[in-house]
């Protein structure tokens, strides 16, 4: 957050957010502060919510490009290792087989593919989204247990010296928020 | 798959339930006191498990030997216990992966379990490999490790070192899949804690995960990568567990029919795997509105499917044996069905291929008692499949010189039977400690009006 945030209080401010109690009660009110120039928003939901990245138009997560590269390189060390160690390093005859054949060598590389593929899936994902940390903003709202709970919240994010609270506040209560609060962080 | 597929009027969540009451079923049984009744099952399995840790220290302290293995019969319990646990993982990567792949939204309320199943067989697989290389103490040399020969490395060539890297592999993946799963739900308990080491331990294990939808923005499409890598994962393991036997040359093991064979036996024997558990487990914690009859009807599906698959494999198994025009090969199998072994050739035919015929009955299909007792035989057959495979392969190959005969001994019993309490060890503190549904997928189903 840069410097020039607005200071209320001698805190900074970092959004202000509200309840809502239904998926399409969010969604409405997303659409309708986005068309009112609301453009900084984050929702937090209990659980997948089917439209909401839409909504907030976030962009389709980069993570498949992420896993695809990693098992590329899971395959090519696997191929690499079975090559070098069997034919370089401790080339054993075993039954007159060739001491490097890519045919044998596919299981071990599939493995290898699928491993590293699916811990850049998991590390991507926590790394994306910046996780993990100990603490955020978000968490002093007051209902926040309701958050992982059944309830739904809405963020309007502080995008600088020119956000005006008061206002936000005022386009989440006519939005339909409940509980609005302004967080600070 | 067709009869898979959810008809709409059939509910999956019961009666009016709301999120919040899905957050208070599930989360209240990990924080109420333990049941006097979950106390007194620790108490059994956790014998039980001291049990088998006895059995593999005396095994370690002593040498091999103490085991009924011999010449010609060197595999016995050891792999046959392995793969039959392998085998139970199976159920667990199929729901969670390949059920959700085909958008199977039965699968939502028997996940979590079903993943941690998978994970607790996994676990209890691996160490029979490892105490079956004789020295468990340089069971590392299976992997491909620097060491002090410097240019001694594992044979490449082996699908038993393959083994290795699917194995290994799949207990990881699962892991991870099973984790990432937990990761909405130990936010969920974070939030709910009352006392301050509940707020550590979960605040810690929840990564800081707040919901956001940048989160599940990201979250949702690595849940959809590992379910796409799961797949082909889960198929691949068993596959290279077969290869253990198809690429050797022993009559009886040298057989391409074996990877599908097996797959459709893992699953089998899986699914029997979380019927019996989730049956208990449901009657146990009054989950009757979450777990339904429609789910474990569903499950019962799969487990004839499945069966009928493994008995067409053992009847193909005998018509190539036949048509082979081999003789190794036709006395191998019927050795199977007529020599010594016939007990438990017929005991395995009894359980996987007759017993569950009877869920062509509807009325069978959706009876508790009875689908309990159906999955615990299905069990006892898969078991005594593996056993067969490798017992009755191995005592009659080629020199009538070199028969043998294996029997079990009090140590190969009891470290089986100390291998199922470790496994329900691990299943009773997975459903005390963490939520045994997946909560925020239960609530997603609900909101996205897929329940009713």
């Amino acid at each position: 957050m840069s410097r020039a945030d607005q200071i209320a209080g001698g805190r900074r401010v970092y959004g202000v957010a509200a309840q809502f109690d239904s998926p399409a009660e969010l969604l409405a009110a997303i659409r309708e502060l986005r068309e009112r120039g609301h453009r900084k928003m984050d929702a937090y939901t209990p659980y997948p919510v089917h439209g909401l990245s839409e909504a907030l138009a976030l962009r389709r997560s980069a993570l498949g490009w992420f896993a695809l590269a990693a098992g590329l390189a899971g395959a090519g060390a696997a191929f690499l290792l079975q090559w070098w160690t069997g034919a370089v390093a401790y080339p054993l005859v075993v039954g007159g087989k060739p001491f490097f054949a890519w045919q044998t060598s596919v299981p071990v590389a599939f493995e290898l593919a699928v491993l590293l593929a699916s811990f850049a899936a998991v590390l991507g994902m926590l790394g994306f989204n910046r996780l993990p940390r100990l603490h955020h903003p978000v968490f002093q709202y007051v209902n926040w247990n309701r958050i992982t709970d059944d309830s739904l919240l809405l963020v309007i994010e502080s995008d600088g010296a020119s956000f005006d609270a008061d206002r936000a506040a005022e386009a989440l209560c006519a939005a339909g928020g409940r509980q609005v609060e302004i967080l600070e962080g | 798959m067709a009869t898979l597929s959810q008809p709409a009027e059939t509910p999956l969540v019961l009666g009016e339930v709301t999120p919040a009451d899905v957050t208070r079923t599930v989360a209240g049984i990990v924080e109420r006191r333990a049941p006097r009744a979950w106390w007194l099952a620790f108490a059994f399995t956790g014998s039980l498990t001291l049990v088998f840790v006895g059995m593999l220290t005396y095994l370690v302290t002593t040498g091999i030997g103490v085991w009924g293995n011999n010449s010609p019969v060197g595999w016995a319990f050891d792999i046959t216990n392995f793969v039959f646990w392998i085998g139970i993982g199976h159920a667990g990567t199929l729901i969670s992966a390949i059920l959700y792949l085909f958008r199977q939204r039965w699968r939502t309320s028997i996940n979590r379990a079903a993943e941690a199943m998978t994970l607790f067989a996994v676990a209890c697989a691996a160490i029979f490999p490892a105490m079956h290389v004789g020295r468990p103490w340089r069971a590392y040399w299976l992997f491909p490790l620097p060491n002090q020969w410097s240019g001694m490395w594992p044979n490449f060539r082996s699908p038993l070192i393959w083994d290795v890297f699917a194995v290994s592999t799949y207990g990881t993946v699962s892991f991870l899949f099973w984790y990432l799963g937990l990761i909405p739900d130990l936010a969920t308990l974070r939030d709910r804690a009352r006392t301050r080491a509940r707020q550590i331990v979960f605040g810690i294990l929840s990564l800081g995960w707040r919901g956001s939808a940048h989160h599940w923005n990201h979250y949702e499409m690595a849940y959809l990568l590992l379910a796409g890598l799961s797949t082909p994962l889960v198929l691949s393991v068993h596959s290279i567990v077969s290869f253990d036997f198809a690429v050797s040359i022993l009559p009886g093991w040298h057989t391409t029919i074996f990877p599908p064979y097996f797959v459709a036996g893992a699953i089998f024997s899986g699914f029997a795997m979380v019927v019996t558990l989730m049956v208990t487990a449901r009657w146990f914690f009054g989950l009757h509105h979450l777990v339904t009859m429609k789910h474990l009807e569903n499950m019962n599906k799969v487990m004839l499917a499945t069966g009928l698959i493994v008995g067409y494999a053992y009847a193909v198994e005998f018509f190539i044996a036949w048509y082979s025009g081999n003789p190794y090969e036709r006395f191998v199998f019927m050795n199977r069905a007529l020599g010594p072994y016939a007990w438990a050739y017929w005991t395995m035919v009894a359980c996987n291929v007759l017993v569950p015929q009877l869920f062509w009955f509807r009325r069978i299909r959706t009876s508790v008692p009875a689908m309990f007792v159906i999955s615990l035989l299905v069990n006892v057959g898969m078991w005594f499949e593996r056993f067969v495979i490798i017992v009755t392969s191995l005592h009659r190959d080629y020199l009538p010189a070199s028969w043998g005969m294996f029997r079990p001994t009090w140590v190969d019993l009891l470290t089986l039977a100390g291998s199922f309490g470790l496994f329900l060890t691990l299943f009773l503190l997975f459903v005390r400690f963490l939520p045994m549904i997946s909560m925020s997928e239960v609530k997603a189903m609900m909101a996205s009006g897929e329940a009713a």
